[in-house]
């Protein structure tokens, strides 16, 4: 399988010309999903008839002079939480599969306004209710490497479709880490904004208060430009920053502790290229990161429990089994627990403001694992053995709970091959110079690859 | 309610409904819970200060 495929960057301005029709890219990326779909099942509806259409009005519009941007004649896919019109909105499950969207989401108008392909809608981790994709009623979401393993979750039929070109970007959600999990997972970019930048109306919810919607890209000048067009601003191009005298804060302590060991390796070795390449990186923790993970559990819970109260009385069969025991133990939270969450995520949204206050932005990895082998109960990391979702959450929750953007950036590989992502923390509201911050990263990065 | 407490009376729901599976997760979300109600930021009615910076002392 190839692994090599454009970036929306270097491929748009030959659309521009009419050196590359758009029809031919929709072709070639609905081949592409004919022929892995069987084994990475990274889609649920392909909505082939649609994206030729669209794409052969893009090259007469072209043609024509009217050329609407870099995501014109562009394939792009939707993970199955967001509205197409006319399209089944199943969220992975049997609870929905009849469901047909009656309208474009926010998101999914703009993308078509600005002349995107849409090929169909990615296979994801049922409701978005999970960190590894394999919990779906049209079954599991493979790793593009190696189908044995996860792709990450819950966006992770996107991931693993931006990475072997069945689209160029795709839109995810993240409410835990769901965009940067499977983004680190199958080494391309994903982009959690800051909370609110981008509508999630016309997305099927987990948890309002921390749902994020946020691209998943080749590169974080796509992911910014898919960025722009989602949020309805013009795009801007993407000047990196230079790095020399940037001050970033390197987590450390909770966020470090337990990481698999080439995880770790791979990424002190990226820390250490930024720091060649003249940035001061200095330690940093957050006192209580220790009780993040209790937080975000009680809120995301009875958050999730509450929008799915009604059909897990009505219709407890439809849902996969374990999504359905989750949401049950949902409906468990306590109201002073809650209120004890809600407490608790004031500390740690100062904390990380604090940590913010010397330093341009925040690193971590994004995933303290490699992929995990689909069925894992539990990885090997320093210390031990860890809980596969707490280590998939343990880097990534903590900015859901903080509202803070954050995006994962490939910074290397284990020994087998499997991707590791570097995790970037931005100010809040600022999304647009965390992108540009992550831009100059790439480039550091690639240039010792 | 105390944890413990919680714990029984979701545990008896849980086999009422015949989910046994549900039971072992909500011991997990007891553990959960209880670092939650551990937290050394939670409100105390005493007057002891959380460590929240922005309330005073009472």
């Amino acid at each position: 399988m190839s692994d090599v495929h454009p970036t929306i960057a270097s491929i748009a301005p030959r659309v521009a010309k009419g050196e590359v029709r758009a029809e031919t890219l929709a072709e070639e990326a609905l081949a592409r999903i004919a022929e892995l779909q069987p084994k990475l099942n990274a889609f649920i509806t392909v909505t082939a008839d649609e994206a030729l259409a669209a794409a052969r009005q893009a090259d007469k519009d072209i043609a024509g002079g009217r050329y609407l941007g870099p995501l014109h004649g562009i394939p792009i896919s939707l993970k199955d939480l967001l509205d197409m019109r006319g399209v089944p909105t199943t969220a992975a499950s049997r609870l929905r599969a009849e469901h047909v969207a009656r309208r474009d989401a926010p998101v999914t108008a703009r993308l078509r306004a600005a002349g995107a392909v849409l090929v169909g809608k990615t296979n994801l981790h049922e409701f978005a209710f999970g960190t590894t994709s394999e919990d779906s009623a049209w079954g599991p979401a493979r790793h593009p490497m190696d189908p044995t393993r996860s792709p990450g979750g819950s966006s992770g039929g996107s991931a693993a479709g931006v990475r072997t070109g069945m689209s160029f970007a795709s839109v995810g959600t993240d409410t835990g880490g769901s965009i940067r999990i499977p983004a680190a997972a199958c080494g391309v970019v994903g982009l959690k904004p800051t909370w609110n930048e981008i509508s999630a109306d016309g997305v099927v919810p987990l948890s309002r208060q921390f749902d994020h919607v946020g691209p998943l890209a080749r590169s974080v000048e796509d992911a910014s430009a898919m960025f722009d067009i989602m949020r309805g601003t013009a795009v801007t191009a993407l000047d990196a920053s230079p790095l020399r005298g940037r001050r970033f804060g390197l987590l450390s302590g909770y966020f470090m502790d337990r990481l698999d060991e080439h995880v770790e390796a791979a990424v002190l070795m990226a820390v250490d290229q930024l720091r060649r390449a003249g940035a001061v990186v200095m330690e940093v923790t957050l006192p209580h990161a220790a009780d993040i993970a209790a937080i975000y559990l009680h809120l995301v819970l009875a958050d999730a429990a509450a929008y799915h109260a009604k059909t897990l009385e009505a219709r407890p069969a439809a849902y996969t089994p374990n999504v359905r025991l989750r949401l049950e133990m949902g409906r468990h939270v306590l109201a002073e627990d809650y209120v004890r969450a809600l407490n608790g995520r004031r500390v740690i949204a100062r904390e990380v403001e604090h940590a913010l206050e010397k330093a341009d932005a925040l690193l971590l990895p994004a995933l303290s694992i490699p992929a995990p082998p689909l069925g894992q109960a539990t990885m090997p990391v320093k210390g031990g053995q860890e809980p596969v979702r707490t280590a998939m959450l343990r880097c990534t929750q903590p900015f859901n709970v903080t509202s803070h953007p954050a995006i994962s950036v490939p910074c290397g590989h284990t020994p087998q091959r499997l991707p590791v992502g570097l995790q970037i923390v931005g100010r809040l509201g600022q999304t647009s110079e965390l992108l540009r911050i992550a831009r100059s990263i790439e480039a550091a990065l690639d240039a010792h690859a | 309610m105390t944890i413990e407490q919680w714990l029984e009376d979701a545990r008896m729901d849980a086999f009422r409904r015949q989910l046994p599976d549900l039971a072992t997760l909500l011991e997990g979300l007891a553990k959960s819970t209880a670092a939650l109600r551990a937290a050394e930021w939670n409100d105390d009615a005493s007057g002891r200060a959380p460590i929240d910076g922005d309330k005073e002392s009472q």
